[in-house]
């Protein structure tokens, strides 16, 4: 039988690598797949807890959707900002990006 | 130990292999490809705590669409040399505060007295869709709304001609304006 905390430490250790990614990567494109990295542990998190501790009231799900839909239009966007950036820089590290940096 | 509690170590073990992938890969079509088997088994993982319709929307949606896209952005933004080394300089620092985050959320998970799991119903397709058509029927608009706008706005953004950022200060800021 899975428990709950089983779920909720696998979603912990994909919420950390996602947060080692962010933190590790200079590209602009890598840094947003481990965003989705971080999106989806909070995904777990969200549909082990309705299940887990809510059954019958399936709100947990609904949010799990809800963010599958923001990360969809979020991903979207960035990657058009990112294109953007490419092509006025000639690259995309963001470390590179500085003109909003004081 | 149980055959379901296997079977989750086992896709747990491949999600957290894939991430480890992605965030370790040295080239960038890996690291998206080691995204895409991670999503896959987190989709494994929503099979096995009874929600079925999530791990479809997982596999249509991040498998079949965003990695798509994703693949496609890293065709198009291609770097090579000293550009394309994908890491920072302080990469011992993030390694610190990945751990950091770790060790302080599974603390947390292991200290806390979880109630007795209680739900072992799959979360139906039926009530799934009733709920997201009338109590949650509002913020389903506002998320289609959301996503026409992002629409239209990653189109503008992404649109070539009209640069407006050719002057700056910054170093590169005059060799790279093509359109």
């Amino acid at each position: 039988m899975i428990e709950l905390h089983h779920v909720l430490i696998v979603s912990a250790v994909l919420f950390s690598l996602g947060v080692f990614g962010v933190l590790a990567r200079r590209n602009a494109i890598m840094i947003l797949l481990a965003l989705e990295l971080m999106l989806n542990a909070v995904n777990i998190n969200l549909v082990a807890f309705a299940v887990y501790l809510d059954p019958g009231l399936i709100v947990g799900v609904i949010f799990a959707i809800f963010v599958i839909t923001v990360a969809a239009a979020e991903v979207g966007l960035a990657l058009a900002i990112v294109l953007r950036l490419y092509r006025s820089r000639s690259s995309v590290n963001i470390d590179e990006v500085n003109l909003m940096r004081w | 130990m149980s055959v379901e509690l296997a079977m989750f170590i086992a896709v747990s073990a491949l999600a957290i292999a894939g991430g480890i992938g992605v965030v370790i890969a040295s080239n960038v079509v890996y690291a998206a490809l080691f995204l895409l088997l991670s999503l896959l088994a987190v989709a494994g993982i929503y099979i096995l705590i009874f929600s079925p319709f999530l791990a479809l929307v997982q596999v249509l949606i991040y498998g079949g669409a965003i990695i798509v896209v994703v693949l496609f952005s890293l065709m198009l933004t291609r770097q090579s040399g000293e550009a394309g080394n994908l890491d920072v300089k302080h990469k011992p620092i993030a390694a610190v505060a990945g751990l950091g985050m770790l060790g302080a959320l599974v603390a947390t998970v292991v200290a806390t007295s979880w109630p007795e799991s209680a739900g072992t119903e799959p979360v139906g397709f039926r009530e799934l869709g009733a709920e997201l058509f009338t109590r949650w029927a509002v913020p389903f608009e506002i998320a289609s709304v959301l996503l026409l706008v992002a629409l239209i706005g990653a189109i503008v953004l992404a649109r070539p001609g009209d640069d407006p950022e050719s002057g700056g200060n910054a170093p590169t800021a005059d060799s790279g304006d093509e359109a």
